[in-house]
């Protein structure tokens, strides 16, 4: 059976869809949707938690889907070295996990952005580097609270560990040192607030989600 | 006589009807006199919320309905696509055929009363309405537009805040459901002060086999009902929005719902997955305007048979509600379904995965009656068809407005011909109005690429989204319009030019037009110049309708929209789906550098109702532009036929702000704003300065081309006046018209439109 990326289903997840067709349709890469009360991954090669609003953002963002039994199996997935990416709502979720350092608080304008966003290409793993996706990428935002925030000590990190993936050319919602994007000390596990998966066909902003996607799953 | 129904297990409703009861339901005596004699006895109190809420103007279009009838309601050309699959008022919404055995099913829905008493949960509810109008129906909901109307933001600090309110409840909502907002339409201007118009539209996609009805039927299948809890949020919304505002309507904030958009996308997901299972689901209706008592009268009367339902089984979040209560409450995101006998576990799973309630409170029973027990004792027995079907329609006294007139015989000659010095300060003026300006404050809180399917966003002359269905996919483009000035002026031209502008905007896109959905915004229909607004505005709909072969699918009609102070303009909103054939012939308004602008149709040469008039002169008058349904339908054919041949890089119609402020628009494209010199000498000397620049008027599309002399035959083989009017600049942002002294800078005029509505909104 083809290994699959597995993208994992909470109620409220809205870009479930999205993420499963820019890699089943536009990445020919098999791709399969996991509900959250799914206690295992099947015979994942890599998971996607996709954006939207699980369990409506109520308490916290991510607050409650941390909880879900696919969350459990995520965290191994992840401390066996699996590789995880967190969108959006995903990232979110990851954070509040623990799989992430830091945490997303409200945008601050205080309003819902959704725009284009160009994106500094950070030096960050071998396969997020220059090389594959160039000096910058533009992928849009859809986030109310993609505010990054850690403490200093955990932003030196950060920074000393090259985790920084990517950041925000002009800065739509008062994240720490433009932070749009991060990764775990590991290397592993990947959350960002833009959406790759709204960046991969002809109509779309720019098709530089392809390449951001494919590094990801790059061996 | 029938005998009476025994006493009501909650105390408090053991009321005689009394007169000042009837009034306060909102019945006249000779509509009260109908229901005794629908029900062979006195109507209990509960009974009166039930006949109060059904015969609603809201839900039962009593002042509206005999004049529908005028519409087009199906495709006169059988070998057209767009066939009417399902027929407004049939079901919950119209459905059309798109081909290859998929279908669009859209709809659009007002909430203007709510938004403006609570304009954050009224809007957010309002798109929550609109939404499971079209899921109810089998549809998969892929986009939303929005038709708003506002006060005067300039002046007004209230309509600065219902705005902000009203586009952050739409936000709220669309966003975490996860359906795109891909465009609207919206006006700014003092007649809205205090009554704004909040109309909502969602557009679905289903196969031909997936279309479902609202029809109760089988004796003895369960009735379920899945979803929310019922509070007492929204007791009484139709009636609410079935009366004037007044000074007292924040007293009726109850009578507001609050929406859970969460709930929602359970629902929706649940619903879908309900659906698809074979032969499980007989009937399905939400539980929008009236809840409880509509879906079930309603069901019931479609399907011809008598519905029995006992309310200790609704699922309940407050304490000690009585049946009243239960049944007029609006609470949101709630659903009645009818399943096949002996399948009761297939629903109740799938509901349970989504954590959701479903839980069966009756059955189809025989006989044609709504049957409500409370307790175990009836409370409720009417004739479920006459109570849906049966309301009284009426028609009004109209009389054409004094200020019709007055504003028809108004003479352009009594106004000063216009200098240069104004003509060069209106350009900047028109593009910093608000209804003009940039809307991206808007539209940039709207999660507009959610479903990764938004081909162009809003801002664009249409909305347009790629539609994933099955192995296929379809472009559809959505365009919403409505001039309320014109509307004012003259309400059958009016409304036939909200309905050629939508087409315009769809043909300058590359669209087909298939259907089209209408909110019908007017004042008290018992005042006989509101009553003649309505009507008139109806005709102008119903005969561009019928002249261009675009069936009317389905509505809604918002009267009453008065505040203390005075009644809106006349707005029926007008929207339009088309198809687009090919990806590639997908078109904006963005011209690129070194191409010819070409004018298709005639010299703009009127400034009635102008923008321009209301900016720069301070006059809201002048007679409705002239037009010719024929005219205008070649000059469409001729545009979609540029575009198929990809003779045209970019479209845009003349409409608010005239010729210059179209071309501007132009410039200011998506990577960088360009400028244009502009050579207007081929026009009539006749023709005013001030109304070649910025008069208005119907059957005007400005086209960008790289090939002029191509466009220009086409047009003449087709009949289409055409003139070149100049040419996109290589190199910087100078729009100037040559042979006067004219001139801006493109990027400057551009700065002031962007920024227009953020200065006011952010100050």
């Amino acid at each position: 059976m083809d290994m699959h990326v597995a993208v994992i289903q909470f109620p409220g997840s809205n870009c479930d869809q999205d993420a499963y067709h820019a890699f089943a349709s536009v990445l020919k890469t098999p791709a399969k949707l996991v509900w959250h009360k799914d206690k295992t991954l099947g015979d994942a090669r890599a998971v996607i938690v996709p954006g939207g609003f699980s369990f409506g953002d109520y308490l916290r963002c991510g607050a409650i889907a941390r909880f879900s039994p696919a969350m459990q199996a995520v965290k191994e997935f992840a401390a066996n070295g699996g590789k995880v990416m967190g969108i959006c709502n995903g990232f979110q979720i990851l954070c509040e996990s623990g799989l992430l350092p830091g945490a997303l608080i409200r945008n601050n304008c205080l309003e819902f952005r959704c725009q284009e966003q160009w994106l500094k290409v950070e030096d960050s793993t071998a396969h997020f580097n220059k090389e594959t996706l160039g000096q910058r990428v533009n992928i849009p935002i859809a986030h109310g609270e993609g505010n990054y925030r850690i403490d200093e000590a955990g932003l030196a990190e950060l920074e000393k560990n090259k985790q920084i993936l990517f950041r925000y050319e002009e800065n739509p919602n008062g994240s720490l040192c433009d932070i749009a994007g991060i990764r775990n000390k590991a290397g592993n596990v990947f959350g960002m607030m833009p959406h790759p998966e709204r960046a991969v066909e002809p109509f779309h902003p720019s098709q530089h989600g392809v390449a951001l996607l494919k590094a990801f799953l790059a061996e | 006589m029938s005998a009476p129904l025994p006493p009501n297990p909650a105390k408090e409703l053991n009321v005689a009807i009394t007169p000042e009861l009837i009034k306060s339901h909102g019945f006249q005596p000779d509509e009260y006199d109908l229901i005794k004699d629908i029900l062979g006895r006195e109507p209990t109190m509960t009974e009166l919320g039930v006949f109060s809420v059904m015969w609603s103007e809201h839900c039962s279009y009593k002042n509206s309905r005999l004049l529908l009838r005028g519409f087009p309601m199906e495709k006169k050309d059988p070998n057209a696509l767009g066939k009417v699959l399902v027929r407004a008022g049939e079901e919950n919404a119209g459905v059309i055929d798109i081909g290859d055995n998929w279908a669009i099913c859209f709809k659009i829905e007002s909430h203007n009363h709510p938004s403006a008493v609570e304009p954050f949960e009224g809007a957010a509810t309002g798109v929550g309405g609109i939404i499971r109008d079209i899921f109810t129906m089998g549809a998969r909901p892929a986009l939303l537009t929005n038709s708003l109307r506002f006060g005067d933001i300039r002046t007004s600090a209230q309509s600065r805040r219902l705005l902000r309110g009203v586009v952050a409840g739409i936000s709220h909502y669309g966003n975490c459901i996860g359906i795109p907002n891909v465009g609207g339409d919206i006006y700014f201007d003092k007649s809205y002060e205090g009554n704004p118009l909040v109309n909502a539209l969602c557009l679905g996609t289903l196969r031909h086999d997936q279309i479902k009805r609202g029809a109760a039927t089988g004796i003895g299948n369960p009735v379920y009902y899945v979803g929310a809890a019922t509070g007492r949020d929204g007791l009484g919304g139709a009636a609410f929005a079935s009366k004037e505002l007044s000074e007292t309507s924040s007293e009726d904030r109850p009578a507001v719902q609050k929406g859970d958009p969460f709930m929602e996308k359970l629902l929706l997901e649940a619903c879908l997955e309900l659906m698809e299972v074979p032969g499980l689901v007989v009937g399905i209706q939400d539980m929008g305007a009236a809840g409880l008592t509509c879906s079930t009268a309603e069901t019931a009367s479609r399907g011809s048979s008598g519905i029995q339902i006992e309310l200790d089984l609704v699922p309940q979040r407050e304490t000690g509600m009585n049946s009243y209560e239960i049944m007029l409450s609006e609470s949101q995101e709630r659903m009645l379904v009818i399943v096949t006998k002996g399948r009761e576990k297939e629903i109740e799973d799938i509901f349970a995965k989504w954590d959701l309630h479903a839980v069966q409170i009756g059955e189809v029973v025989e006989g044609d009656e709504m049957i409500v027990t409370h307790h175990g004792v009836p409370v409720v027995k009417i004739p479920a068809k006459r109570l849906a079907d049966d309301a009284p329609l009426c028609m009004q006294e109209a009389k054409e407005p004094a200020t019709i007139a007055q504003m028809r015989d108004w003479k352009p000659e009594s106004l000063q011909p216009a200098d240069e010095a104004l003509l060069q300060k209106a350009l900047p003026a028109l593009l910093n109005h608000p209804t003009i300006a940039q809307k991206r404050w808007i539209w940039q809180q709207y999660d507009h690429m959610v479903i990764a399917g938004t081909v162009l966003s809003p801002g664009s002359d249409a909305g347009v989204a790629r539609l994933r269905l099955g192995d296929k996919e379809k472009y559809v483009a959505i365009a919403n319009d409505c001039n309320n000035s014109y509307c004012k002026a003259d309400p059958y031209k009016g409304a036939a030019i909200a309905v050629i502008e939508c087409l315009q905007n769809l043909a300058c896109s590359g669209a087909r037009a298939l259907g089209l959905t209408d909110n019908l915004n007017f004042g008290n229909p018992y005042k006989p110049e509101s009553f003649y607004y309505l009507k008139e505005a109806i005709k102008g709909l119903a005969e561009a309708c019928t002249f261009y072969d675009i069936p009317v699918t389905g509505g809604n009609v918002s009267l009453y929209n008065e505040s203390p102070e005075l009644a809106i303009d006349p707005t029926p909103t007008v929207s339009i789906a088309g198809l687009i054939e090919k990806p590639e012939h997908v078109t904006t308004q963005w011209a690129g550098r070194g191409q010819s602008l070409v004018l298709l149709g005639d010299w703009p040469n009127e400034l009635g109702q102008s923008m321009y008039l209301q900016e720069l002169h301070d006059l809201k008058t002048g007679a409705v532009p002239a037009f010719e349904f024929g005219k205008i339908q070649k000059l469409i054919d001729l545009t979609l036929e540029l575009i198929t041949q990809g003779k045209v890089k970019a479209a845009h119609d003349i409409s608010e702000g005239g010729l210059l402020s179209s071309v501007a628009e132009m410039l200011f494209g998506h990577n960088e704003t360009i400028g244009a010199t502009l050579d207007l000498s081929q026009a009539p000397a006749s023709i005013r300065k001030d109304a070649l620049l910025y008069g208005e008027g119907p059957g005007r599309i400005i086209v960008a081309t790289t090939d002029a002399d191509a466009v220009l035959s086409a047009a003449r083989a087709k009949g289409v006046p055409a003139a070149k009017i100049g040419e996109t600049s290589a190199q910087g942002s100078e729009l100037k018209i040559s042979g006067t002294a004219l001139s801006w800078d493109a990027a400057a005029l551009r700065k002031g439109w962007e920024d227009a509505i953020p200065s006011l909104m952010n100050a």
